[in-house]
Formats: structure tokens, C-alpha cells, sequence
């Protein structure tokens, strides 16, 4: 973990409100992996006061990527950063996808912004190992493909590929994957990823889940981002400390 | 110039400077710890601990405001005995004030939970949280109730020989009359403030921003509000006071000691910035230099009105 100061090297507007920001990071490039995020400090006042927490994108050198949509105050200072311009950034934080398991396609299933980890999970994916990616939106404005291979796309209006949502569309191709050889990695919004946890668990497929939550530290100090465990006591997790990617049997989404 | 001295004592204890970490803002330290070197500050204040674990509030529990932010973890800790047992052994190896805070239901509560944790060597003094603004039991409802924070002072004192300091609840009308019976039971300080109540709605929904509707306020937006209680306590009553409320840096922290705080606590600043405790002592150093002060705590109180 690392607080530091990172240049801003590049920002890059994709359609539709989608900002991908490239930080000169080489301390934080070496070490992060997929599925992990960095809390971010957009300005030196007080205003906004809270980090903001982003998944890593992507990585390339001593760069590393963050993608984020304009949304509130927060995401509208940091798209108005300046190539040059310092961002205090905490991380790698969280654990990150499991890549190395046994299997032989990994599937990414993301829905709209939730696609944000997945380039970078792609690069890291060994070779010899195939990728296909189902990328969801409530229309084709929401679908972000940026960085990804073999995609099927899915929306809830049909303005682009399959009507319908995601996690449908992947279990209409469920009979075309050897179960046991295929491991689901999906980030996207709560009640997509309850859908593919039940979808996955019903199939016996190894899926993980990267969650979201209200935060304000990203390290465990604040206990503010609980998500709760299907074990026996039925305890909190923390989404920033012993996630936020968790295997889809062991949290309750 | 000598060594500027940073220290002091409250109650018998002696502090190597006044910067404590607050409870609730750091765990039990193991976290942060990657940050701040906890053998450089004046001590650390544990998570609120309880008798039993308790799982706290489901989210989402905190959302932020302006210049602050609201909480309502619900007390979430793992309890008395695995306090013991999982957490001590990391603390103890820090020099450094470990300060337990304590949140309970019930007067027996606090006052067991006060019995099995004084005979621990590490821990050096005991904050008494009675002011909790986010659960149902217990908490404020003792905060605001003069002769109940009376009674868990002098029996949480009748179990232990060391500090008692008292944590209070902004959410009163007068601050100092609960100052003042902690001082006639016998308690060693008070530290004030605890967050405020407040809220946030979606105005959209309409619904609360936080599960437990409201929460506690705490950060910048609450620092006038916490420096005008240290403020009314230092007039009024005689017993030290460890102020808190939204210092984020230096220069906050030396305005609570001249309105009358002898110690104080960096909170959400944590959060934010992981390593603040240490920047503010360098910046206490520093303002000491400039001021020609060669002991910090001759600045506490010394407002001129």
C-alpha cells in the first residue's frame, strides 16, 4: 500500500461521458492486480473531503488506468484534471480476481461501468486460455467494451445485440461451455450480479463477484463498507478489506 | 534551542505528546499502522468495545456531506475477550498509550466490561463512550442524562485504578454540567466531542442515505462546533479535556489546545490522509519553533478573551 502523489499523463474521453485517466504510478503499476482498486483524493481541499474509490483499469509501464463515468462532484473534478496535474492516490487496495485458478475460458460478464476491471484482467489472463466477454447495458450507450476481445453484448431496450439483460444472454450460452472448465469473473451493478450468482451457483460454476460499497478509508479503519458472508454466523466482510472481488458462494449480494 | 517538550499527563499518565488516534477511526491499530508509526504518537484510542461482538449495522453506514461526513457503523467490534486474546498481542508491541474505549448497554455493562480489561498491563487508560449516537441501547441515551453518566463514572471507577476519561455527546443543551459531574465522580478527563446527529436524504427516492437514517457527523464541518464545547468545558469546570472534532491538521490541533484541550484526537482525517497523526506532530514542532515555546502543553487554554 502507497500514498503518493501520481502525475495525471493523459485524460481520454470515450463515448458517452466516459473518462479513462492514465496515472504515472510505477510503485503501484508493479504491484496491483486485477480486481483491485486505488482511493482517490480529486482535490487538496476539503471539498470534496472523502477519497473515491476506483477499480484499476488498466496497466501499462509505470501507467496505470482508472475509467470512470461523470457522476457527481468527485468524478467532475477529476475529469478536469490536466496532463501534469498531481492526484493523491492510496493503493493497491482490496484483493483481486483469482486468475490463476484451473480452468480453461475465463467469462467475463460485466454490466455498463462494471466492465472498468477487465482490461487489465484480460492482459493478465495466461495465454493459451480463451476470453469471452458479456457486456451489458440498459442500452448501447451504456456498453463499454473498451479493451475486450470476444464480446457479446447485451441490451435491456435491444438497441444493441441481445434484448435482454446480460446474465440472460450468458445462460443462453451456457450449453455451449464445459462447465467444469470455465470460470465467470463479473462486476456490474447488484442486481446483476445476484442474478449470475444464483445462475452460477445452480450450475456449480466458479464465478467471482467484484461489490461495491459506500467507503470512506478503502483499508478496513473506518468498517464503513459491510458486506454480509453466507457462513454460519452470518458475519460482515468488509467490501475494501476482504474483498472487493469474493467468490460469488461466500457473500450474500 | 532545546528540545521542545511535547509531553503531558492526564490523570497520572503520562503522554510522550498530545496527538491520540481516535476510536472508531483506526480499529486496533493494525491497519494503520502501515501508515503511521505508532511508537511516534501520543496514544490510540480502540474501536468502542462491548462485552460481546457485535456485528453492527448493515449498509450502507456512511455517506458524505459537506465538509463531514455521517457514520452509523452501529459499534461494530469483536468483543471483550477477543479483544484479549486477537488484538493486545499486536499492541503491544508499540510504545505508546493504549487507551481502550468502551460502549455498553447497561451500567453493569460498562463496568464488567472495565473489570476484565484493567488487569491487561498494555492497556494504560479507558475512554468511556457514552455518547454513540447509532445504536438503540445504551449510548446517548446515557450521553443525555446527567445523573446516568454520574453513576457509569463512579462505578466504572470503583473497577479500575487506571484513567477514566469520559467521552461526551455534543447532543445536549450544556456540555459542561456533564463535565462537572465527571469530575465530582471522580473521573480523570473528558474528551469532547462525539459526532453529532445529523442525516442526508435522497432526493429522489426520499429515502435516507443511511440505513439507520441518521448518523454521527464528524470531519471539517463539525470544528467550530467542537471547539466552542472545549471552549465552554475549559471555563467552567476544572479537569482536562481531550478535544476532538474534524482536525484534519497542525494547525486545527493547536486552536483546540488554546481554547482548552491538554490532548486531542485525530478522527476522520485517518481516512483520508492515513499518516496525518504523524504530519501533525511535525507541524506542532515546527509551530513551536516559530512561537518561541519550548513546552506544548503551556498552550493549552491560553486563549485570550
Amino acid at each position: 500500500m502507497f500514498v503518493t502523489d501520481a502525475v495525471v499523463e493523459k485524460t481520454i474521453e470515450l463515448e458517452h461521458n466516459i473518462i479513462l485517466l492514465q496515472i504515472f504510478s510505477p510503485e503501484i503499476a508493479r504491484i496491483i492486480k486485477p480486481g483491485q482498486f486505488l482511493n482517490v483524493k480529486v482535490s487538496d481541499s476539503v471539498f470534496p473531503l472523502l477519497r473515491r474509490p476506483f477499480s484499476v483499469c488498466d496497466v501499462a509501464g509505470d501507467s496505470i488506468f482508472i475509467m470512470f463515468n461523470i457522476y457527481g462532484e468527485g468524478t467532475k473534478l477529476l475529469s478536469h484534471k490536466n496532463v501534469g496535474d498531481f492526484i493523491n492516490i492510496l493503493g493497491p487496495l482490496g484483493n483481486g480476481f483469482l486468475i490463476e485458478d484451473e480452468y480453461e475460458t475465463a467469462i467475463i460478464v460485466a454490466g455498463g461501468l462494471g466492465a472498468a476491471p477487465f482490461p487489465f484482467l484480460e492482459k493478465k489472463i495466461k495465454p493459451g486460455k480463451k476470453i469471452i466477454s458479456f457486456i451489458g447495458g440498459r442500452n448501447y450507450r451504456d456498453v463499454i467494451t473498451y479493451g475486450m476481445s470476444s464480446v457479446l453484448v447485451a441490451t435491456d431496450d435491444g438497441s444493441l445485440g441481445f434484448e435482454g439483460n446480460v446474465v440472460q444472454l450468458f445462460q443462453n450460452h451456457i450449453g455451449h461451455f464445459d462447465k467444469e472448465k470455465i470460470k465467470v469473473f463479473a462486476c456490474g451493478p447488484n442486481a446483476m450480479l445476484r442474478a449470475l450468482q444464483k445462475l452460477t451457483l445452480f450450475e456449480n460454476i466458479n464465478c467471482e463477484v467484484s461489490t461495491e460499497c459506500a467507503m470512506a478509508c478503502g483499508f478496513g479503519i473506518c468498517q464503513g463498507c459491510p458486506i454480509e458472508s453466507t457462513s454460519e454466523d452470518h458475519k460482515y466482510l468488509l467490501v475494501c478489506k476482504d474483498g472487493p472481488v469474493f467468490n460469488a458462494k461466500d457473500v450474500v449480494i | 534551542m532545546d528540545k521542545i517538550d511535547l509531553s503531558l499527563e492526564i490523570g497520572g499518565l503520562k503522554f510522550k505528546n498530545p496527538v491520540l488516534l481516535a476510536s472508531g477511526t483506526v480499529g486496533y491499530g493494525n491497519e494503520i499502522s502501515e501508515f503511521v508509526d505508532l511508537n511516534k504518537i501520543g496514544g490510540i484510542v480502540t474501536k468502542s468495545l462491548s462485552l460481546k461482538p457485535r456485528k453492527g449495522n448493515p449498509p450502507q453506514r456512511i455517506v458524505e456531506t459537506a465538509s463531514g461526513m455521517l457514520n452509523a457503523i452501529g459499534l461494530a467490534n469483536v468483543g471483550v475477550e477477543s479483544f484479549l486474546k486477537d488484538k493486545i498481542p499486536f499492541l503491544k508491541g508499540y510504545k505508546t498509550n493504549l487507551i481502550c474505549n468502551i460502549a455498553a448497554s447497561s451500567i453493569e455493562e460498562y463496568v464488567e466490561c472495565t473489570r476484565i480489561l484493567t488487569s491487561e498491563d498494555a492497556i494504560s487508560a479507558f475512554e468511556i463512550n457514552v455518547s454513540c449516537p447509532n445504536v438503540k441501547d445504551g449510548g446517548l441515551e446515557f450521553g443525555n442524562n446527567l445523573s446516568a453518566v454520574g453513576k457509569i463514572t463512579s462505578a466504572v471507577k470503583g473497577v479500575t485504578r487506571k484513567p477514566i476519561i469520559i467521552k461526551l455527546s455534543p447532543n445536549v443543551s450544556r456540555i459542561s454540567d456533564f463535565a462537572k459531574v465527571v469530575k465530582e465522580e471522580g473521573g480523570d478527563a473528558v474528551s469532547a466531542i462525539n459526532t453529532l446527529v445529523g442525516t442526508a436524504f435522497n432526493i429522489w427516492t426520499k429515502k435516507p442515505k443511511i440505513f439507520n437514517v441518521t448518523g454521527g457527523l464528524s470531519g471539517p464541518a463539525i470544528k467550530p462546533v467542537a471547539l466552542a464545547k472545549v471552549l465552554e468545558i475549559k471555563r467552567k469546570v476544572d479537569i482536562p479535556i481531550i478535544g476532538i472534532g474534524g482536525i484534519m491538521n497542525w494547525q486545527d490541533a493547536v486552536e483546540f489546545m488554546i481554547v482548552g484541550a491538554s490532548a486531542f484526537q485525530v478522527g476522520t482525517a485517518n481516512f483520508i490522509q492515513p499518516n496525518s497523526a504523524e504530519l501533525i506532530i511535525e507541524g506542532l514542532i515546527e509551530y513551536c519553533k516559530k512561537m518561541d515555546i519550548t513546552k506544548l502543553s503551556e498552550i493549552t487554554g491560553s486563549f485570550l478573551i
